[in-house]
């Protein structure tokens, strides 16, 4: 693949913010190149130079395995010069603000930012304050896009379509940004959601987005084409949500039992890091024939790689 | 100073139930002379020399009564100087300051310390209030008495609520025994714990912790189960909610207290907040146009007393940050009553009832001989355009912070004078 232009792609955004800001027509060019990359990552010569020359920051001031590590490759195979900001080792241990370490950031002229923040809104702030585009991977309990993107290419790359799907959504929703940023594509892109959360971890006017509530889990799985599980949040409940982990699996953890009210070919998904046997049976998450959350982390790398070319002017 | 003669404006001044044509005059000892109808150019002595309204009214000065000033501890947000030049350009002239400064307005030797300060550096009439309890931390009573003789006229723990039942109790029952006012700023914060906005599909979508409006309606509903039987003078610094309203209007046909509302309640809501903008972080928070709705209908019906600003200076870089990171508070002292005025000007709220919560309704709850055009009380007053449009500018605030909650909001109605016991302090 030569460099090309990536002024030819005409998206809506100069950042990529959240779901909630992007047009289909953006949508549908983020998914369509990132299904170019797919092959690609499989081959041996992974290594391309579209973005030769660019400087990729990625920020992360919250731990991450996959995104980071996702984002970090994604960059090197396009060509980037990437540097991970350790933010532990950092001026923001020493009480700079955000603000101020955009500020710094932003004077060595990099041309794309990753952000991920434990702040909802942080990645907002940043893009007032650089010249180049950010990339939200990640605010606060707002929005994740690029996980929604890679799940919504997982999904047609299994199931060839979106629209008319019948997907639900399970577990810790009200801490969740990839559960929000799925709900916008999902429903954009023509799949009817079901939640399912006990009310404890169900926000507030949720079913305002479009979206059928459940709080019986056998009810929001049945008959769907997808089951999206969520990890339980721990470390972000402050007091008592639930009353245990084996109570929580009782009742919203993904079992056989509870998957068999879904359609037969019915696939599992999960954003990871797993709890395993809290919010989903061990045996059913590496199950091959159902769940697809392996791919789901391959198909990531291939979005990233879009995302990054498509907003890396 | 000389007599100074006034006509031809128009007077509203509704302790005296006042709402017509006519002037003011004010005696060369500062004090209000005569007032109203009977003030014009027929009557006044011909060599004495007059100034003509032409139409331009007379209110009482405000009595603004919740205003968060620096000192002592945050005097780079605001000073007791900054904060008089912002209250006079927008025709405050008294002044209720909140007592969560550093350290805490608690005791009587920081009282004499604040009292000297606001003579000094303060040209408006500062009235502080003491807090609650020792160092607002809702434990043990400050003293009550000790600090009313020092001239406190209020006990408030400011931005914070007492949270024990059984310690509000107690201080009900002291407030009774001393005649003290309490002002309660009503959040339970085991339900409002790390809230930042208005429960509800905005905080949703932009993935902020919700304030619920039953963490304001329970500390409400308790504290006038209490009053019903311990009765002290008792008032509720800000509603937020529709039912808040509803509680206070069934509430108050059987028990005596008062409350207030923020200018900014009741001019914005949740939507304003947009992309997280930091200055609109506000406690109790925006909430929904239902609720601004019923707010405005409880000022227009007297449910509520009180207009207030709320105003929290917060120098910039509090508010540069994330919104969970951000200060909370805006400035407001200086744009209040051209704020409310948009109340009357859009037909919501008629102008004698915006005025009484700014000036005789406040000064009423707190016993302060203010906040009217009476004959012989000081000649604290402004002269307004009631239609004079201008727009919000940070640059031209008064105010050391320039946090205000309604940049370049177009306003209409500005203060053109502003006096202090006769004196002319503030001339646009």
């Amino acid at each position: 693949m030569a460099i090309n232009s990536n002024k030819a792609i005409k998206i809506s955004q100069k950042h990529l913010l959240g779901i909630q800001d992007l047009s289909i027509n953006d949508v549908n060019i983020i998914l369509d190149e990132s299904a170019k990359f797919i092959e690609l990552n499989r081959s041996k010569n992974k290594k391309l130079d579209t973005l030769k020359g660019k400087t990729q920051i990625n920020l992360f001031f919250e731990p991450s395995t996959r995104t980071q590590s996702s984002f970090d490759l994604a960059g090197k195979r396009l060509g980037a010069d990437v540097m991970s900001m350790n933010i532990t080792n950092s001026a923001i241990k020493k009480g700079e603000t955000l603000i101020d370490t955009a500020m710094t950031l932003n004077a060595m002229h990099p041309d794309i930012i990753v952000i991920r923040h434990q702040d909802s809104g942080a990645c907002n702030l940043l893009s007032q304050k650089v010249n180049c585009s950010v990339l939200n991977a990640g605010d606060g309990r707002r929005e994740h896009p690029t996980q929604a993107l890679l799940d919504a290419l997982t999904i047609i790359n299994r199931k060839k379509k979106i629209e008319g799907l019948k997907i639900a959504i399970c577990g810790d929703i009200l801490h969740s940004r990839v559960a929000r940023s799925n709900i916008y594509l999902l429903n954009m892109l023509g799949a009817e959601v079901n939640i399912v959360a006990p009310s404890n971890l169900m926000p507030k006017d949720i079913d305002k987005l479009g979206v059928n509530i459940f709080y019986d889990m056998k009810k929001g799985v049945k008959d769907c084409d997808i089951v999206m599980m969520l990890r339980l949040q721990n470390e972000r409940m402050t007091s008592s949500f639930l009353s245990s982990n084996r109570e929580y699996y009782e009742y919203y953890g993904l079992s056989p039992d509870k998957l068999n009210y879904a359609k037969d070919d019915a696939l599992i998904m999960h954003p990871g890091p797993m709890n395993r046997g809290i919010e989903i049976d061990t045996k059913l998450a590496d199950d091959i024939n159902k769940s697809v959350i392996k791919e789901q982390v391959e198909l990531g790398v291939a979005v990233r790689m879009a995302c990054l070319k498509i907003f890396c002017t | 100073m000389k007599k100074k003669y006034f006509i031809n404006g128009n007077i509203v001044d509704p302790h005296n139930s006042l709402n017509e044509e006519g002037g003011i005059i004010v005696g060369e000892d500062g004090k209000i002379e005569g007032i109203g109808k009977k003030v014009n150019s027929n009557n006044i002595p011909s060599r004495d020399k007059f100034i003509d309204l032409k139409g331009k009214y007379v209110f009482p000065g405000i009595v603004d009564m919740r205003v968060f000033v620096g000192e002592p501890g945050y005097e780079y947000k605001e000073n007791f100087r900054t904060l008089s030049n912002a209250a006079l350009s927008g025709g405050v002239t008294s002044v209720v300051t909140m007592p969560n400064t550093d350290p805490v307005i608690d005791n009587v030797s920081i009282v004499d310390f604040l009292k000297r300060r606001g003579r000094d550096k303060s040209k408006i009439n500062i009235y502080p209030t003491a807090s609650l309890t020792v160092n607002a931390e809702g434990k043990n009573m400050t003293e009550f008495g000790l600090l009313q003789n020092k001239g406190i006229i209020a006990f408030t723990d400011g931005t914070k609520t007492i949270q024990n039942t059984r310690i509000m109790s107690r201080i009900m029952n002291s407030a009774r025994d001393l005649n003290s006012l309490i002002l309660q700023h009503a959040e339970d914060y085991e339900l409002s714990q790390n809230g930042m906005i208005n429960d509800g599909l905005i905080a949703t979508k932009l993935g902020l912790q919700g304030i619920p409006e039953i963490a304001e309606i329970i500390i409400l509903e308790r504290d006038l189960a209490l009053l019903e039987s311990i009765r002290c003078r008792y008032h509720i610094s800000q509603l937020s909610c529709s039912k808040s309203v509803e509680i206070v209007r069934s509430k108050k046909e059987n028990i005596k207290f008062s409350c207030g509302v923020s200018i900014n309640n009741l001019s914005l809501n949740e939507n304003d907040i947009g992309d997280f903008r930091t200055f609109l972080k506000l406690s109790p928070p925006l909430r929904t146009e239902e609720d601004r709705i019923s707010l405005v209908k409880g000022l227009s019906d007297g449910t509520i007393d009180v207009i207030v600003s709320d105003h929290k200076p917060e120098d910039e870089e509090q508010k540069r940050l994330t919104f969970a990171q951000a200060e909370t508070g805006a400035s407001g002292i200086e744009t209040l009553l051209s704020l409310s005025l948009e109340l009357y000007h859009n037909g919501s709220v008629k102008l004698e009832n915006i005025i009484k919560a700014l000036t005789s309704n406040p000064a009423k709850i707190l016993k302060i001989n203010k906040g009217t055009l009476s004959v012989g009380n000081d000649a604290d007053f402004c002269i307004v355009d009631l239609n004079k449009p201008w727009i919000v500018k940070k640059e031209n605030l008064y105010s050391k912070s320039k946090n205000t909650s309604i940049e370049n909001k177009k306003l209409q109605g500005k203060v053109m004078n502003t006096f202090v016991k006769g004196e002319e302090l503030f001339k646009l």
